[in-house]
């Protein structure tokens, strides 16, 4: 809380070297303790910057990741199904708000981050450059795509920074609904006709592999994965989120009915583990330059959005500044009933 | 702050009647209205409340660090404020 | 299919409900502001909601919402309209929720198949009406811009709106006494928002009806080309 506050928060260059180690003994105390750390606290400034980055990484992540899904709610083939996807796509805008305003608690301000990520100096994740080309890979989406991002997130309900963990709490809960749906949506897919489940079959052979590249370089390559650890922003190497992943995939994808496109796939009695074939980084590094089949894609239709918004947000905003005082609490509404769309709940209990 | 940028807001959410509003999360909006029907969105897409109260960010006074030793000290010292002081007798029940 | 007076009762209100809802699901990942992308679908998924529930009166859900053509459809040519910008899409949205929550506010207050649904939808249309109505005073009082887009865009859409009150056989509304309301009401809305209540007729010229007697505008079978598209190509399948 106190995000704009946080701007204010002592830092090391202030104070006496005294000082700053002793602050810096007690912030690695705590973590070192798995206490959280919030945002008032003192931190050393290459945690912050690491958490903000990581933040606003995930936060794009969650907003690009709209575009492929939202390709397909105008041609959801049911009402039910068009329902579910419309409360995922929404989900993730949500999703992405909490990320911000968690990266905020840090004197980050969302239109900076956006700018960031409009203008390219900060990344999301690179397997939103991959298209949804027919109504299959909405299902691949939640089963691989979503089920690879709750592997990666559930540790980070535990993460070191407050805010974040809280975040991701929230975000842990709402994505529960998403990967079943997918799963479901396959599910239905696989047992439908020959034609449905070759559809199925093509999207997992497509979503597989990026999937698996989602957790990042294996760990003897991965830049920040040691000090991210120490500070426990990241609670699991990649390379153990990717085989805890491979190992819940396998006999999903034998009750959908449905291969896994790798020929080297087989359980590993002595590592208890399921082996699997080489991952094609020159791709993955190919894709995170910007060379994916979307990325232009993306990014142009993100920053088109934005741009063609502005003159909403200065609406709302001069507005605002006319009117100012003459709002909310000031005129006693500040308690809004909150009953009327609730039943929106239900989509997680139908999917 | 541009003309198109909104202030922030801090959430609070009653869950249910009985209960305290608690700080759910921040959000942009550009006046309090709007706040208040974006925060419902957001937070209560589930169910999740019954009633909801937004704050500007900036009007927050919070404890600075370096005040968080006599702030929150104290405190911990008077441990009869909580129930895991009091040592009962096993086999008595609803206390 | 035969169209009963019932049945065509039914479709009339659940068609209004699919076809804007389908509309306001084209935003997705384009609105002007991350708030507004989780508003829009909210009020998307209530009307997806209104609409299954009204089309399963009518039959099955899915047949009637993809396999009709564009003639057997009943929804007004308003809720139709592409989105336009912002400013357009709010003005429709004014136009329409306000229509739709005076007429849920009489169908709950009466005694009919509808009474259900209406008591629960009309909470849901109250709060499509508000954000509706904030958007409106927040472009057209906003900046110069936005007035006089929301200007343009209250005026193009308002030949569309006298449609809402031609009467819905089976739908036993007041139907010139929800016009009068709809008038007072949107009208003040528009005087709030430093805007006037646009001038022209509330209908076209043309003696064939609208809408409601499943004559649409152009835009409207590119929308149910895309809709229906994927459904239609897997004859009997499902989903």
């Amino acid at each position: 809380m106190a995000t704009a506050a946080a701007h204010r928060t002592a830092r090391a260059d202030d104070m006496a070297e005294a000082d700053a180690a002793r602050y810096e003994a007690v912030f690695d105390a705590a973590v070192a303790a798995d206490e959280r750390i919030e945002p008032r606290d003192w931190m050393p400034d290459a945690y912050r910057a690491s958490l903000i980055r990581q933040m606003a990484q995930h936060a794009h992540s969650e907003i690009i990741g709209m575009q492929p899904e939202a390709n397909w709610i105008t041609r959801a083939p049911s009402l039910r199904r068009k329902a579910i996807l419309m409360a995922k796509v929404q989900d993730e805008a949500g999703h992405g708000l909490y990320l911000y305003s968690a990266a905020e608690t840090l004197g980050a301000s969302r239109e900076d981050l956006l700018d960031k990520l409009h203008t390219g100096r900060q990344k999301y994740s690179s397997i939103f450059n991959y298209p949804t080309l027919t109504w299959a890979d909405v299902g691949a989406i939640g089963w691989l795509v979503d089920g690879a991002a709750i592997t990666n997130q559930v540790p980070l309900c535990r993460c070191s920074y407050g805010p974040y963990a809280r975040a991701m709490v929230r975000v842990c809960k709402e994505e529960s609904f998403h990967q079943r749906q997918g799963y479901e949506l396959l599910l239905a897919l696989s047992q439908g006709t020959a034609e449905q489940h070759a559809m199925a079959q093509d999207a997992v052979d497509r979503w597989w592999w990026p999937s698996l590249m989602m957790f990042g370089p294996p760990d003897d390559e991965s830049a920040h994965s040691a000090q991210s650890l120490a500070w426990k922003i990241k609670r699991h190497s990649n390379d153990d989120l990717r085989r805890r992943f491979v190992d819940i995939c396998v006999p999903q994808a034998e009750s959908l009915n449905l291969t896994l496109p790798d020929p080297h796939l087989r359980w590993n009695e002595e590592r208890g583990h399921y082996d699997f074939g080489p991952i094609d980084w020159t791709e993955f590094w190919e894709v995170l330059k910007g060379n994916g089949p979307c990325n232009e894609q993306r990014l142009s239709q993100r920053r088109q959005a934005h741009d063609e918004g502005a003159w909403v947000r200065e609406a709302a905003a001069a507005y605002a500044a006319k009117h100012n005082g003459a709002t909310g609490a000031a005129d006693g509404h500040a308690d809004v009933a909150v009953g009327p769309s609730a039943e929106q709940a239900g989509m997680s209990g139908e999917a | 702050m541009t003309t198109e940028d909104w202030p922030l807001w801090e959430v609070f959410v009653r869950s249910r009647r009985g209960l305290s509003h608690t700080h759910a999360g921040s959000l942009h909006a550009p006046d309090a209205e709007m706040a208040l029907r974006n925060a419902r969105d957001l937070y209560t897409r589930r169910g999740e409340g019954v009633s909801i109260w937004v704050v500007p960010s900036a009007a927050i006074t919070a404890s600075s660090p370096d005040e968080k030793d006599p702030f929150f000290e104290p405190a911990a010292d008077k441990p009869y404020r909580h129930p895991t002081f009091y040592e009962i007798p096993e086999g008595v029940k609803h206390l | 299919m035969t169209v009963t007076v019932r049945t065509g009762a039914v479709l009339a209100l659940g068609d209004d409900a699919l076809v804007l809802s389908h509309r306001l699901g084209e935003w997705a990942g384009h609105a002007p502001v991350l708030e507004e992308e989780v508003a829009l679908a909210n009020i998307a998924l209530d009307l997806l909601g209104q609409a299954r529930v009204l089309l399963s009166l009518a039959g099955d859900e899915d047949e009637l919402a993809y396999l009709r053509e564009e003639r057997a459809f009943r929804n007004l040519q308003l809720v139709e309209q592409p989105n336009g910008d912002f400013a357009h899409t709010i003005a429709r949205q004014l136009y329409f929720s306000t229509y739709q929550r005076l007429l849920y506010a009489q169908l709950a207050a009466g005694d009919s198949e509808f009474t259900g649904l209406a008591a629960k939808a009309v909470k849901e249309v109250a709060y499509h009406q508000d954000h509706a109505e904030q958007w409106t005073l927040r472009l057209g009082d906003g900046t110069d811009l936005s007035h006089e887009r929301m200007r343009r865009a209250c005026e193009a859409l308002w030949r569309f709106t006298g449609e809402m009150f031609q009467p819905v056989e089976g739908v036993d509304v007041d139907w010139a006494g929800m016009k009068a309301t709809w008038l007072e009401t949107v009208g003040d809305v528009l005087r709030r928002a430093t805007l006037e209540v646009p001038e022209g007729p509330q209908s076209g010229a043309w003696t064939a009806g609208a809408g409601r007697q499943g004559l649409h505008t152009e835009s409207f079978g590119r929308m149910l080309a895309e809709m229906q598209h994927l459904h239609r190509s897997h004859p009997g399948a499902s989903w």
